[in-house]
Parts: structure tokens; C-alpha cells; sequence
């Protein structure tokens, strides 16, 4: 494994945390993961993978200062973090946040969805979003999904007006849980060419790069030499490092998630 | 996560323990009560765009949409109250005491408690139900990773529909009872006129009356507003617990309302 590259920037890095222990959303005394030692410098790209059930959603929920951590510091943007609560709300929006089953307003529509977080904060009626709003759908393909309700759009569909939602209030970082989970191919690949041009600098958000941190249970379709991979397993947060350090690793849980096992177990053994 | 503990074996341990976790939720509904006060004084105009339209949405899906089947069990309430009570009065010779009874049974307790009730089953239960799935399917939670105050935007519009619509329905309920108790005087040909009546209901009522309506059919409104929001939101909840809990919260709906009503007794009886 490798150390945590460090950065030399004299602005804050977007997050840093120095022996946070997690607890599980529903149960905060049951602990998911200890002592995370981890940093993550503006433009990052970060996968970090494990499988299910293994407190991915924990974790990113508590980067994204949703639940506290339960112990340690964690530091968003520089400040020291345990949630975001009404006086840190210019932090909260500094991160954008995509839930794994996208988790949109039932009982609005998706521009309504998208919309909310723009017109609640900037106090606007619903026309004076929807220049904004319509530049957003279509940007993420929503558009002539606008005036559907999210339990008549397939899950890929939600996902994409979650992310539409995330971005509407153009955060420094987004945190998006397993974004790939349950996706076809076309959509996936959507999803990670999307992510890329925003850390490389999305004109939506000023051509300005984007910090990423995604959750996976599937290390394949992330390969890419821009992007930093860690492992959750054993309640422990472990960085792995660039794509090749994925490929060269002999973690068994690198290569499960790296579907080898399955692999192995379709293909015959090659004759000699 | 709270283990509920095997059940106790004597009554008294039983007893204690309801008691125990009653004075539990009834701690955990003061403190949110009391945050629910606190963002409607501070947040009632913020993001006023968004917000204002729900309220009136509330409002009126609390009061004016029940409108209709409050009218007609006002009817049917004020034509049974006077109804017996003028087959008995008049065995007396008593009718002259109906104003009083009217007052006494439908304007300071029927009519605010069943105005209650009837809200309750109509608005509050679905209240638990609505915030109870949007908890459980994590709605709340992108709520707050949008910085979207679940409590301005979710509890805050319902509680001041529900207050609002109670009180308004309250009155309702009393005037279309009082009108239809009237009627069912006029067709049992009980020899009271119109003008007589009212100056016998008016003769019944005092100031004090109005101003212990008005408090006590706001305070069931806002309680049954804060009892069923705090069960569907307050606490984590799965989807499966969210029938349970509506079912709790309305129970401890009615038990909340008849106990304002006991308290405001306590006024009637005072000298």
C-alpha cells in the first residue's frame, strides 16, 4: 500500500482526516470503520471501493457531513467538521452529494427535484430557475423527462437527476455513492465520462476542476490513470493509489472487486 | 439501535416501563415542539418562494378540502345534540336551557375535539405516513445534503396547515351546528324563534369562551401537527415501522387532545 500523497497548497485541502472512526447511520454506536487516515487535495479524482454492506454509504455520508464521526478529526475545507448544521451551511453546499438509490422527492417532478436546492437558497420562484434548471437537464439528457415523476423513471434516470441535483448549486466536490451501481453500459460509460470533464473543469461549473469522490463495489469500470483508488475491508480505510498500484495489487479484496474470482471461475484454465 | 427489552413479568415492572418510555417520547415531543416553534418565529419568511406556496397548500388541504364532510357531520352533530336534548327538555318544560346546552356540549367541547379527531384522521395520519416514507426512503437525508432545513421545509408548512386548518374548521363546525340545531328545533315545533335561540346562546357565552376556543382548537391543531411530524421525522425509521408509528402517533394524538381538554376545564371551573 502506499502513503497518502500529500499536497504542498497553501489553500485547504477539501478533505482531511486524521483517525476518524464512522458509525453506521442507523446504529452510530456500531462502528464501520476505524482510525481513517486520508487526504484529498482539490481536482482529485478518488474511487473507493468495497463491497456491499461493507459501510461505503456510511463513509461517504460522513465526508459529506451528514452523520458525525464518531471519533477523530475530520477537517472540510480546512474547518474542523463533525456535521454540517445551519452555521456551516456555506460548507454544505460546497459539496454536492448523490445518493446510491438516487433518492429524489417522490412527489415532485424531476426539474421540480432539480430545482429545489436553487430555489430554496436563492429564494426564486419556479420561472426564474428554470433558465438555470433547463441548462442542467441538459446537460445531464433529463430534458424531455422534466415533467415525469421519479416512480415513473427507471433507476438510471433517477440517478441522473440526482447528479443533476448535486451540481445545481455548483459545489467545489462531489460525493457520489456508488454511482454506477445497478447501471447498463451506456449509461455507466455516460456517467464516467461526465464525472471526468468535471474534474477536469465542466463549463456548468466555470470550467473550474471538481473534486470527485465516488463509492464502488466494481473496480472495473474505473480504470484510468487520473483517478486514486482506496479499499474499505475490516473497518479499515486503505489507499491503494493509481490505477496501475489496483492492477499490480495482491489484495484479495482488490481483486474480487476486480471480479478475478469471477473470472477465474468462468474461463477455462488455458491448456499447456 | 435501542433493543426493546423482553417483556417484564409483574405489572408494576410493566407499569414502570410504559411510564418510562412515555415520559421518553413526551421529552422528545416538548424538544420538538419547541424546534418547530423556534424555525417558524426565525424561518417563517426565509426562502419565502418556496415556502409560502406549501403553506397555503397545507392550509388548504387541511381546511378547505375537509370543508365538505365537516359541514355535514356539523349538520348531522348539531341536529342529534338538539335533537335529544329537546326530548328530554321538553318533558320539563325545560327548552329555554337548549341555548346552554349548546354552548356547553358543542361549543366548548364537542365541536373543538371533534374538529380534532376528525383532522387528525384526515391530515395527521397521512402526515405521519408521507414524512414517515420519505424518511425511511431517505428523502430527508438528500434533503440535507441539499442544505434544505427538513424542519422549515417538511414540518414547518404542515403544523401551521394543521393549526390553522383545525381553528378554522372549528369554527365551522360550531356555526353549521348551532344553524342545524336550530332547524331540528323548528321541525320538532318547539315554540322557540330564531331571535330567541341565539339570544339564548348568546346569553350562554362569554368573551372568555371565545378567546378558550380559539386557544383550544389551535393547540390541538398544532399538537397533532407536532405529534404525528415527530413520529414520521424525528426519529430514523424503516419502512416497515411506518405503519406502527402511525398508529402510535395517532393514538397519542387523541390522548394529547383530551388532556388540553381536561386543562381547559380547569377554566370552566374556576369562579
Amino acid at each position: 500500500m502506499k502513503e497518502n500523497p500529500t499536497t504542498e497548497e497553501t489553500a485547504p485541502l477539501p478533505i482531511e482526516m486524521a483517525g476518524v472512526d464512522i458509525g453506521a447511520m442507523l446504529d452510530p454506536d456500531f462502528i464501520v470503520l476505524k482510525d481513517i487516515k486520508w487526504s484529498v487535495a482539490a481536482g482529485e479524482f478518488w474511487v473507493v471501493g468495497a463491497p456491499q454492506s461493507s459501510g461505503k454509504s456510511d463513509f461517504l455520508m460522513t465526508t459529506a457531513g451528514l452523520i458525525p464521526p464518531v471519533a477523530g478529526c475530520y477537517k472540510f475545507f480546512g474547518r474542523e467538521t463533525r456535521i454540517f448544521d445551519e452555521s456551516r451551511l456555506d460548507d454544505r453546499l460546497r459539496a454536492g452529494f448523490v445518493f446510491e438509490r438516487a433518492e429524489l422527492f417522490h412527489y415532485l417532478t424531476v426539474a421540480e427535484n432539480v430545482s429545489l436546492p436553487l430555489r430554496y437558497h436563492k429564494n426564486l420562484e419556479t420561472g426564474e430557475a428554470a433558465k438555470a434548471i433547463d441548462e442542467l437537464l441538459e446537460l445531464a439528457e433529463l430534458k424531455p423527462l422534466a415533467d415525469v415523476t421519479p416512480e415513473n423513471l427507471p433507476q438510471s434516470w433517477q440517478k441522473r437527476a440526482a447528479l443533476a441535483r448535486a451540481l445545481v448549486m455548483q459545489p467545489e466536490i462531489l460525493m457520489a455513492d456508488n454511482p454506477l451501481g445497478a447501471l447498463d453500459a451506456r449509461h455507466s460509460f455516460w456517467w464516467l465520462r461526465f464525472l471526468d470533464e468535471l474534474v477536469r473543469g465542466h463549463p456548468w461549473l466555470g470550467k473550474k476542476p471538481m473534486t470527485v469522490v465516488a463509492t464502488t463495489d466494481d473496480f472495473r469500470p474505473w480504470r484510468g490513470s487520473h483517478r486514486q483508488f482506496a479499499l474499505l475491508k475490516d473497518k479499515r480505510f486503505m489507499i491503494i493509489g493509481s490505477w496501475n498500484d489496483v492492477l499490480s495489487s495482491e489484495e484479495p479484496l482488490v481483486k474480487e472487486l476486480l471480479s478475478e474470482p469471477i473470472r477465474d471461475a468462468v474461463e477455462p484454465p488455458k491448456s499447456h | 439501535m435501542l433493543q426493546r427489552a423482553p417483556l417484564p413479568r409483574t405489572y408494576t415492572d410493566f407499569l414502570g416501563r410504559k411510564l418510562f418510555l412515555f415520559l421518553l417520547t413526551a421529552e422528545g415531543i416538548a424538544a420538538f415542539a419547541l424546534i418547530t416553534l423556534g424555525v417558524i418565529f426565525k424561518k417563517l419568511n426565509v426562502a419565502s418562494n418556496v415556502i409560502h406556496p406549501m403553506i397555503r397548500y397545507e392550509i388548504s388541504r387541511a381546511g378547505v378540502r375537509l370543508l365538505p364532510m365537516f359541514l355535514f357531520v356539523a349538520f348531522v352533530l348539531g341536529f342529534l345534540v338538539i335533537g335529544q336534548t329537546v326530548s328530554v327538555a321538553a318533558q320539563y318544560g325545560a327548552v329555554n336551557y337548549i341555548g346552554a346546552v349548546m354552548v356547553t356540549v358543542i361549543i366548548r367541547e364537542l365541536g373543538p375535539l371533534l374538529a380534532a379527531v376528525l383532522a387528525l384522521a384526515r391530515v395527521g395520519a397521512a402526515y405521519v405516513i408521507e414524512l414517515g416514507t420519505a424518511r425511511a426512503s431517505g428523502e430527508v437525508e438528500a434533503l440535507e445534503a441539499s442544505g434544505v432545513d427538513p424542519v422549515h421545509y417538511l414540518i414547518m408548512p404542515r403544523v401551521i396547515g394543521i393549526t390553522l386548518g383545525v381553528f378554522s374548521l372549528t369554527v365551522y363546525l360550531i356555526l353549521a351546528s348551532v344553524g342545524s340545531g336550530y332547524l331540528c328545533v323548528f321541525l320538532q315545533d318547539v315554540p322557540l324563534t330564531p331571535g330567541d335561540y341565539f339570544a339564548e346562546l348568546a346569553g350562554s357565552l362569554s368573551a372568555m369562551d371565545f378567546a378558550l376556543l380559539a386557544l383550544k382548537a389551535c393547540l390541538f391543531g398544532f399538537f397533532i401537527g407536532i405529534v404525528t411530524c415527530y413520529h414520521g421525522l424525528a426519529q430514523p425509521l424503516r419502512v416497515e415501522d411506518v405503519s406502527r408509528r402511525a398508529i402510535r402517533a395517532t393514538s397519542q394524538c387523541i390522548i394529547v387532545c383530551v388532556l388540553i381538554d381536561a386543562f381547559f376545564f380547569l377554566f370552566y371551573l374556576a369562579p
